[in-house]
């Protein structure tokens, strides 16, 4: 017996009167506004509206970022003390606060994620990382590197489109604690919160050269990796071209972190608080379109349970509403690019063909905009490239085990090993779960949570090195033996 | 006793737990300092490497798996029985480097008391890199490190047996197997001590002990997509580039070191990060 509940809302859309849009941006190089050569469009992804024409940065303003960074590491950055370094960071930490507002609408106009997440996660987490790392910049000799612990220099920072401003929180302030300065370059897509930051770095009077941020592609990052005048890359987005840069920079003496991809697995056990984990499972997928590196886009059930689970799901899944990010109640909004849903249509297109049974929840899909509705596919194997491949989109592959090894067994069987859940009421086995995953990132009866003083990160080709905690800033510091 | 014929030793390789020849059944010729003519190394093979793996990959789980405390008392024993044959490496190392005794006396000292510092840390290393993080929400949130899984690692040339200790102690006791080749000039002392482990209660297949040259196995290592991690502390700078780039292909971990420390342990170990709610 299905009981269909249905709620209907009236629309509660943000106004985006807050925000300001210049109508060409260049780039932020020594603590100014500079004007670009070349231009692109940046569109809100909802709506295909032009929003800005954005710089491409070349040779020359790559050159100059780095030209400014430096000056400013050597005349400034490195030579003041860690309690006023720290200070700038608590200051940019409250401004980014007070204009919380700003920052949420500009995300959600530039990148098509859900206002709620926006203000709810993206933009308070921004600050709080600021906050946290402001704190260790005159506590570098306490963080387990020994008492002398050196920043590298100037850090080349390559973030990607699913959370603009949080991926460029996370990057720059443990940089800048550590007493790096940084030349940062925001995806294509979307650039617009982090030229809004830049203004943020004026407003806190942080000395000129220690933030700079140039826009463009990726022949953009390519030059950053390539510069002789970084010490340090940082880079969050695919493992394709993680490896990429991993293989551009072996030849050198330049430090490398990367946050790559994943295709974590969400384990039921049947002994799961079923209604909890199937909330986990709409979160751990359909949280931000599915546009997260650690989304649980695996669904490993145990079979007992599976086929309550999935009548579950599919109800809960008929209740997201997808639609206008800019609505307070939507859930889920537009995938970030033409390009990216064209991905998620072929990774789709490839279950349908391989076999998998798709189900998508019934909805309408705005007609301008990108748009994908929540989807699963059940019947996968662990072979079909839906099971191994990263799609990056709201569409969760569905497999099943009988005993509990055979769940860990198919969950590791995988490159990746960025994240993983593991949903059940029993301490023990889910402490169990816990030992064998292969993965950096752990949620059990919760997934998707992310703090400042938890260190993220993955195993395997999902990534090297962690982003959060004492870990993730002894990225931006050289330590005692390591050469 | 002048009379007497020595009996000498065959050296092979060490993998699994057992001595087997090359399978390529190639070797190549150890000389002392004086340029005279002591052994015959085997010259380990791509399929040799292989091997090795497949043992180092078969023992991880259950070296993993064994507690602090039983991973101490086997490093210890290593200790232990190094010491009981110290006039023995004594010997091969001033016979094959040509140092004085005192000399070779001391490398051993700084092995045996090298193992038992690396014994000490097995149930250490996770309270002094693992962190209970205050998130702010209602979740109980660690962090430990773990075992990375298969390295490799290669020996330095010289010191041949405190070198060769260095790359496999950190390695196992984060509770990794490990794949090492030995110094290329000086081999003896490695694979004597591989008798040493074979002796010591560790597990086959937990340290797997290749004889070689440098230039040719490590960009194996390096380009081997079962291996997680790579210690080239005892390669030549001028391979780096090389074997750094062949390496991306799965994005195993390299690094590279010049003393003991316990970063040297946690090189090769993962961070993993634990949620869970808190509430009634």
């Amino acid at each position: 017996m299905e009981e269909k509940l249905s709620f209907e809302y009236a629309p509660a859309p943000e106004s985006r009167a807050i925000v300001s849009i210049k109508p060409k941006y260049g780039h932020f190089i020594g603590g100014k506004f500079v004007l670009g050569t070349k231009h692109f469009p940046t569109i809100n992804p909802a709506t295909e509206e032009v929003l800005s024409q954005i710089a491409l940065a070349g040779k020359a303003d790559v050159d100059a970022a780095v030209k400014a960074a430096r000056k400013a590491y050597t005349t400034t950055w490195s030579k003041m003390s860690g309690k006023e370094r720290g200070k700038y960071l608590f200051r940019i930490a409250r401004i980014m606060q007070e204009r919380s507002r700003e920052f949420a609408v500009l995300e959600t106009l530039d990148n098509g994620k859900p206002i709620r997440e926006s203000r709810d996660v993206d933009v308070p987490l921004a600050a709080a990382h600021f906050f946290y790392h402001a704190g260790w910049a005159d506590k570098l000799e306490y963080a387990g590197l020994g008492t002398t612990p050196k920043s590298h220099g100037v850090a080349g920072q390559i973030i990607p489109w699913n959370f603009p401003l949080l991926m460029l929180a996370w990057k720059v302030a443990p940089a800048l604690a550590a007493g790096n300065t940084v030349v940062l370059k925001p995806a294509e897509t979307t650039s617009l919160t982090a030229l809004l930051f830049a203004e943020v770095c004026q407003q806190a009077e942080l000395p000129a050269g220690v933030v700079n941020i140039v826009t463009g592609d990726g022949s953009t990052g390519a030059l950053i990796v390539n510069h002789p005048g970084i010490d340090k890359i940082a880079f969050t987005g695919s493992t394709e071209v993680g490896k990429l840069i991993a293989r551009a920079v072996a030849p050198t003496n330049k430090s490398v972190t990367l946050e790559l991809g994943g295709k974590a697995a969400n384990i039921i056990f049947e002994d799961a608080a079923i209604d909890e984990a199937v909330e986990g499972i709409v979160n751990g997928i359909f949280f931000n379109q599915g546009h997260v590196c650690c989304a649980g886009s695996r669904l490993i059930l145990q079979e007992s349970v599976a086929d309550e689970v999935l009548q579950k799901l599919k109800n809960r899944m008929a209740a997201i509403r997808v639609g206008d990010p800019m609505d307070k109640n939507t859930d889920l909004g537009a995938i970030n690019s033409k390009e990216q849903l064209l991905k998620i249509r072929e990774l789709s297109a490839a279950g349908d063909l391989e076999g998998a049974q798709r189900w998508s929840a019934p909805c309408d899909l705005p007609g301008k905009g990108f748009w994908f509705a929540p989807t699963i596919f059940t019947g996968v194997t662990q072979a079909h490239r839906i099971a191994r491949e990263e799609i990056f989109g709201p569409v969760l592959s569905v497999l099943t085990f009988r005993t509990p090894q055979e769940a860990i067994d198919k969950a590791n069987n995988t490159p990746f090993g960025l994240s993983a859940g593991i949903w059940s009421e029993k301490g023990s086995k889910v402490l169990w779960a816990t030992q064998q995953l292969r993965a950096g990132v752990i949620w059990a009866n919760t997934f998707n949570k992310f703090d400042p003083t938890s260190p993220f990160g993955g195993y395997k080709e999902s990534g090297w090195g962690r982003e959060g905690g004492r870990h993730g800033l002894s990225a931006y510091l050289k330590g005692v033996s390591h050469e | 006793m002048s009379n007497r014929i020595d009996v000498k030793k065959t050296y092979k390789l060490f993998i699994n737990g057992a001595f087997p020849r090359t399978e390529s059944g190639r070797t190549y010729e150890v000389k002392n300092a004086k340029g005279v003519f002591i052994a015959h190394p085997c010259l380990a093979s791509r399929k040799d490497l292989k091997d090795a793996v497949v043992a180092a990959r078969a023992a991880q789980a259950g070296w993993n798996k064994a507690s602090a405390y039983n991973k101490g008392q086997i490093l210890y024993r290593i200790a232990e029985i190094l010491e009981g044959r110290r006039a023995q490496f004594v010997d091969e190392i001033v016979s094959v480097t040509g140092v004085t005794k005192a000399k070779a006396d001391k490398e051993l000292t700084d092995s045996v008391d090298r193992l038992v510092w690396y014994a000490g840390w097995t149930d250490k290393i996770s309270s002094l890199s693992g962190a209970l993080n205050p998130v702010a929400g209602p979740y109980y949130n660690f962090t430990i490190p773990e075992s990375m899984g298969v390295i490799a690692a290669i020996a330095p040339e010289a010191p041949s047996l405190l070198g060769l200790i260095d790359a496999i102690a950190p390695i196992i006791v984060g509770g990794n197997t490990v794949i090492v080749l030995a110094s290329t000039k000086a081999p003896l002392s490695a694979m004597s001590f591989a008798e040493v482990i074979a002796t010591s209660d560790v597990p086959a297949g937990v340290i797997n002990i290749l004889t070689g040259k440098k230039d040719e196995i490590a960009p194996w290592m390096a380009s081997h997509m079962d291996i997680d991690g790579f210690d080239i502390s005892g390669l030549g700078a001028k391979k780096h580039a090389e074997v750094k780039t062949v390496a991306t292909e799965n994005l195993k971990r390299i690094y590279s070191f010049k003393s003991a420390d316990p970063a040297r342990i946690l090189a090769f170990m993962e961070n993993k990060t634990v949620w869970h709610p808190i509430g009634l």
